[in-house]
């Protein structure tokens, strides 16, 4: 990107969920579901003393994408660090839900997941992790009619629950700015020690977690830059690929014979990784 | 974490809602409705405590004259400046004259 370009396009990461929504769909087709003005909030918060949002974090936006129906499900990650809580992550497991149903009844509805997420937010423990299972279950129902892309653009990236909703889009997107773990750096170091896991060594941590060595090691297939045209072509382009003929998730013989050539006793590098993960995971 | 409810005199009715901001930390949300001529309730929940009085004049500055559309007022504050509150009102009823609302 050159100085130029930099100074005319449209940051895709300094948008918020409602804008990024806007600017995937076609111009003019947004309109919202459970809006908020319907005030469709978090009924466990207050109790603990927390200022709820009035759409609970997350954007539920229809509309069409390169002429057909499409639902943009959006996560604010500036509220509670995108956390999903049971009406969050509810709004996208009944959305995908939905247009599952419309596929079977002869619309092809197809959906963009933002993830700007940690994983489940902690203050409604087992109902947000009970809403992320039915979003996985969502999208493996969806991904057999239609392709769903999921896209982290950062800057809070994709954590935890979400991380596995993630892997099992039929397509992932992601930035330079945005990482993609089951586990955040902290716990990672907390759990097995800061000699394996600096939290505070960033250029580290987006070495390995970071969406181009994501890209790099075939776990986001498409790498774009922070740019709002560029995420919107990305995604039509994806949507006019059509189904992957497999996806990543059911490619499990090809993934296990990657990890068999990792060896745990040796220390990882992030090249290691890329030489070994690089080769695909074709069985 | 603090609910505070404050009116101040308006006037015609605000055509449309508007909706700015996030509930992020230092930030907040503010979503803008139609009221009765003459009169606007602002709704306020804030995650910092103890500061009705703070409230209380930073609005008084902006509604304190009643020449603003008379609208119900939701705020949903984590912890923002005095500043911040006063441009996040500014720009929800910028939003409601350049869109006619959300």
């Amino acid at each position: 990107m050159d100085t130029r370009q930099l100074l005319e396009r449209q940051s895709f990461i300094e948008l918020d969920a409602r804008s990024r929504a806007k600017r995937l769909l076609d111009k003019g087709t947004f309109s919202e579901l459970l809006d908020p003005f319907q005030r469709v909030t978090s009924p466990w918060l207050m109790r603990q003393g927390i200022v709820t949002q009035a759409d609970d974090g997350m954007v539920v936006a229809r509309g069409t994408i390169d002429g057909e129906p499409a639902v943009v499900l959006g996560i604010d990650g500036g509220f509670q660090g995108g956390s999903m809580g049971e009406v969050s992550a509810a709004k996208i497991a009944g959305s995908l839900e939905l247009a599952a149903e419309d596929n079977r009844n002869g619309i092809p509805t197809r959906a963009v997941i933002l993830f700007e997420t940690g994983g489940v937010r902690l203050q409604e423990a087992n109902l947000g992790l009970a809403a992320i299972a039915e979003i996985h279950a969502g999208i493996v129902d969806l991904r057999r009619y239609q392709p769903v892309i999921g896209i982290t653009a950062g800057p809070i990236g994709c954590y935890g629950g979400m991380s596995i909703a993630a892997g099992l889009c039929s397509y992932l997107i992601g930035t330079r700015e945005a990482r993609l773990g089951l586990n955040g750096p902290a716990v990672i170091e907390q759990e097995a020690g800061i000699a394996e896991f600096d939290s505070r060594d960033r250029p580290m941590i987006w070495s390995f977690t970071g969406c181009e060595q994501r890209h790099r090691t075939g776990l986001v297939d498409d790498y774009v830059a922070d740019d709002a045209d560029a995420m919107r072509a990305a995604v039509i382009d994806l949507f006019r690929a059509g189904r992957p003929e497999a996806c990543r998730s059911e490619r499990v013989a090809g993934f296990l014979a990657r990890l068999s050539e990792v060896d745990p006793g040796v220390q990882a590098t992030p090249e290691q990784v890329a030489a070994i993960y690089g080769k695909g995971f074709q069985s | 974490m603090e609910t505070i409810v404050l009116e101040f005199p308006a006037g015609q009715p605000a055509q449309g809602r508007a909706l700015v901001g996030v509930v992020a930390s230092g930030d907040l949300e503010v979503l803008l409705e139609a009221n009765a001529a003459n009169r606007t309730v602002v709704n306020i929940t804030t995650s910092v405590d103890g500061k009705g009085r703070l409230w209380q004049a930073v609005l008084e500055r902006i509604f304190g004259d009643g020449s603003l559309p008379a609208a119900k007022l939701e705020i949903n504050d984590s912890g923002a400046t005095p500043g911040v509150v006063q441009m996040r009102i500014g720009q929800v009823f910028e939003q409601l004259k350049s869109t006619g609302g959300a």
